[in-house]
């Protein structure tokens, strides 16, 4: 089975912030987008997308980690961390290719994204649908059904 | 108690001392929030009867309750001063993301005194507060400020509220930008107060969380309103269109002004074909450019549409337009190319200026250049015929830039036109000072009243009638007895939305206003206040906001509309004919100020002030 991971459709994205909002609400009981696992990037005029941990297959952060307090779940591909041994040197945000791993400003430990036990709790917020939960396999499917329909409407004009 | 930080920071630039003060749960309750707030802390702080662009004014920002949370469109903000161009409550109601900034960094409300030495701009880092030198700064537009600000601090969590040229040089109708793009509404002049305190831009990084009292009710309720605008079952036109999409309905029911008021009908036009009036609608720009939507924070709606210039020659401009920008710059000016309006847009907004007044006073200069009051020789070679958009971009630098022709009309059609004289003030649309936004008010009767009885000058935003006048369901061309009340309760009701701070386009959202504000601001104080309070709060910040006007001078003439509105009836349409008479204007103004408990003067009575709960305020202006 291969793993999932929350994808934000740039096309759809708007930048509103709701994501980072109901996250750091569900995860640490208010508003805030520095305790959010998911955030979101503007780049003006109107470029618009949100990004959170992709629980990459042989992930930067658990190999950089000068302390082994990442680890990857092997069945989810989750990152876990062992608080206990973490000691917010940012090493891992560092590391990590999308910015998907943030230092939590009062425990001064890292958070990132754990899909909400299997129910990422941003997604049925999102007001334009832009997010969801696929496999690497759902989303080039995605692009594939895209690509192929811009193509077909090519050659039929 | 949640929703507020209880806290009002308090800033001197001539000293460059700043304080913090406590808000009282009273005065919370009391007032609500955002507008609520400034308008108290202004009457409360700045004397009366002081010149607006001098150090005695006060700039107050405040946001509201439900800002930094996930109620639908919460991102709002309040800038209230004395206004350089009406000379009463001068307000300006902003959106995006420097709210939420300023309320994570723990505070309701800003109160700016005096004036710094030299060019400055302040930083708020959470409890920190920096006067910085911005001397770098002058000169630059609002865009280039706001991100020469993030990147020298280096922090996109930065949010930056500036202004630009126009704000330095003093144009009375200057606008605060903030957040790059997404701050609309410019009106009464705000950044020219700002400008000059010499005050470039204030920065703010929040880092607190903003916590409520219901979280999870709250999160629910607030995804049943996210589903209903995903389902389309409302906010459609907006999400979809933009204002633009409600302008054309606008439009093609003869309610848009056309070269200075002079038509509304947008097919006897000569230059227009059907064709272009075609164009200008989102439908077609989304056919035509790429398009695509973006929104303010907690705002599922999302009714920014930036369009993207790909050929002619202002090809490479990006920029949203919308319906205001597309009369002001565009009808109004006799201009029907699209990408010329879009540039225009663009250009008040770099520049830091209202798009609805340099639009006006432009127009109003196209008409003297047309009747010949104003020649080649004031104009400085420009060719300001109707129509003319490579005049249109050239005349918004010289007025931002207080060049030529452009120093006089950065003083506002009002003043300009008592300078030019020749009888150009008959055709100066505006009322207190402030330039008209796009309705034809000599056809649209209900919205012609709340021009002309608004506390900031002509205003479609306090009462916003002309919905329901061009849908039909009041008399658009008949004023009867009563719809002086509908007026004045769609005041209170709106001055609602501007104490919660939340946007106006989010009034689909609602099965009941006033109950279910009550219950979100329950949801988030855990203090019960009913839908009844909550009416009697926009009523009581209107009196409010009255009685400032009273004390800078108020009288009833000042509740005027401009001469054409009376002399020259509508010349062509469906709407032909139509005009006010001065008997049917003070029958109007009769049923308002009846409507709204005062005398016939138009004066708040005692009674009615202290059954509003303002008491210091009836010993003072109430007869």
């Amino acid at each position: 089975m291969q793993r999932k991971f929350v994808v934000s459709d740039s096309e759809k994205c708007i930048g509103c912030q709701i994501c980072e909002h109901v996250c750091s609400a569900v995860k640490e009981g208010g508003f805030n987008p520095l305790l959010s696992r998911i955030r979101t990037v503007r780049i003006e005029p109107a470029f618009n997308i949100s990004m959170s941990c992709r629980l990459c297959e042989d992930p930067t952060c658990v190999k950089s980690c000068p302390r082994k307090a990442l680890s990857r779940d092997e069945k989810t591909g989750i990152i876990i961390l062992n608080e206990e041994k973490c000691n917010g040197c940012a090493w891992c945000i560092e590391t990590c290719e999308f910015g998907a791993i943030t230092l939590h400003p009062v425990k001064k430990t890292i958070i990132v994204c754990d899909l909400c036990d299997g129910d990422p709790k941003c997604l049925p917020y999102c007001p334009t649908e832009a997010l969801s939960l696929k496999t690497p396999e759902e989303i080039s499917q995605k692009t594939r059904k895209k690509a192929i329909t811009t193509l077909v409407k090519g050659i039929s004009e | 108690m949640y929703g507020y930080s209880e806290r009002m920071l308090i800033v001197d630039l001539t000293s460059e001392k700043t304080k913090t003060e406590a808000i009282s749960e009273a005065f919370c309750k009391k007032f609500l929030g955002g507008n609520g707030f400034s308008i108290s802390l202004l009457y409360e702080h700045q004397k009366p009867g002081i010149d607006p662009l001098s150090p005695d004014n006060v700039l107050v920002f405040a946001v509201g309750p439900f800002c930094g949370t996930v109620i639908p469109t919460s991102a709002k903000y309040v800038v209230q001063a004395k206004s350089p161009l009406t000379g009463f409550q001068g307000k300006s109601v902003g959106s995006s993301f420097w709210s939420l900034a300023f309320r994570r960094a723990g505070y309701d409300a800003l109160l700016i005194k005096g004036r710094a030495k030299k060019p400055t701009y302040l930083f708020i880092d959470d409890d920190i507060i920096e006067f910085r030198d911005a001397k770098e700064l002058w000169g630059k537009d609002c865009w280039e400020t706001d991100r020469i600000i993030r990147d020298t601090i280096g922090d996109d969590n930065v949010r930056v509220a500036a202004i630009g040229p126009a704000g330095e040089n003093l144009v009375r109708f200057a606008s605060i930008v903030s957040d790059h793009h997404h701050e609309d509404d410019g009106r009464t002049g705000m950044g020219a107060v700002m400008g000059s305190k010499q005050l470039k831009a204030v920065a703010v990084r929040g880092s607190k969380t903003v916590e409520v009292a219901k979280l999870n009710e709250l999160l629910d309720l607030c995804r049943e309103y996210y589903e209903k605008v995903i389902k389309g079952l409302t906010s459609t036109v907006m999400r979809e269109l933009g204002t633009i999409g409600t302008g054309m309905e606008y439009l093609s029911n003869y309610a848009t002004p056309i070269r200075n008021f002079q038509s509304t009908d947008p097919f006897k036009e000569s230059t227009p074909t059907s064709e272009d009036i075609r164009k200008t609608s989102t439908e077609w720009m989304r056919e035509q450019y790429i398009h695509k939507s973006s929104a303010c924070a907690s705002c599922p709606i999302g009714c920014d549409h930036i369009d993207f210039i790909r050929v002619g020659p202002y090809k490479g401009v990006a920029y949203k337009i919308e319906y205001q920008g597309l009369y002001a710059l565009g009808t109004n000016c006799g201009i029907w190319y699209l990408p010329a309006i879009v540039k225009a847009g663009e250009l008040c907004d770099t520049l830091g200026m209202d798009v609805i007044s340099t639009g006006v006073v432009i127009a109003w200069a196209m008409e003297c250049f047309e009747k010949g009051i104003l020649t080649l020789k004031d104009t400085g070679g420009i060719d300001l015929t109707f129509g003319n958009h490579e005049a249109l971009m050239e005349i918004i630098l010289k007025i931002a830039h207080r060049g030529g022709l452009g120093d006089i009309l950065a003083e506002g059609v009002k003043r300009a036109s008592e300078k030019i004289g020749k009888g150009s003030e008959k055709f100066a649309m505006h009322s207190k000072g402030l330039e008209f936004p796009g309705f034809d008010v000599r056809g649209l009767k209900a919205t012609a009243l709340s021009f002309a009885v608004s506390t900031r000058g002509a205003d479609h935003m306090s009462a916003a009638v002309f919905g329901p006048e061009i849908r039909g369901r009041i008399n658009r061309f008949k004023f009867e007895k009563g719809q002086g009340k509908f007026v004045a309760e769609k005041e209170n009701n709106l001055t609602l939305y501007d104490l919660l701070m939340t946007c106006r386009f989010s009034g689909d959202l609602w099965m009941n206003v006033y109950s279910d504000l009550a219950h979100l601001y329950t949801l988030v104080t855990g203090t019960p206040l009913s839908a009844e309070e909550m009416r009697n709060a926009g009523e009581r910040v209107w009196n409010m906001e009255k009685a400032y006007n009273i004390r800078e001078g108020w009288t009833r003439k000042d509740d005027s509309l401009p001469p054409r509105v009376f002399n020259d009836p509508i010349p062509d349409s469906d709407a032909k004919g139509s005009r006010l008479t001065k008997e049917e204007f003070d029958f109007m103004l009769d049923d308002y100020y009846a409507a709204r408990g005062w005398t016939r003067d138009g004066m708040p009575t005692k009674k009615k002030l202290i059954e509003l709960e303002l008491n210091d305020v009836a010993k003072e202006v109430g007869v």
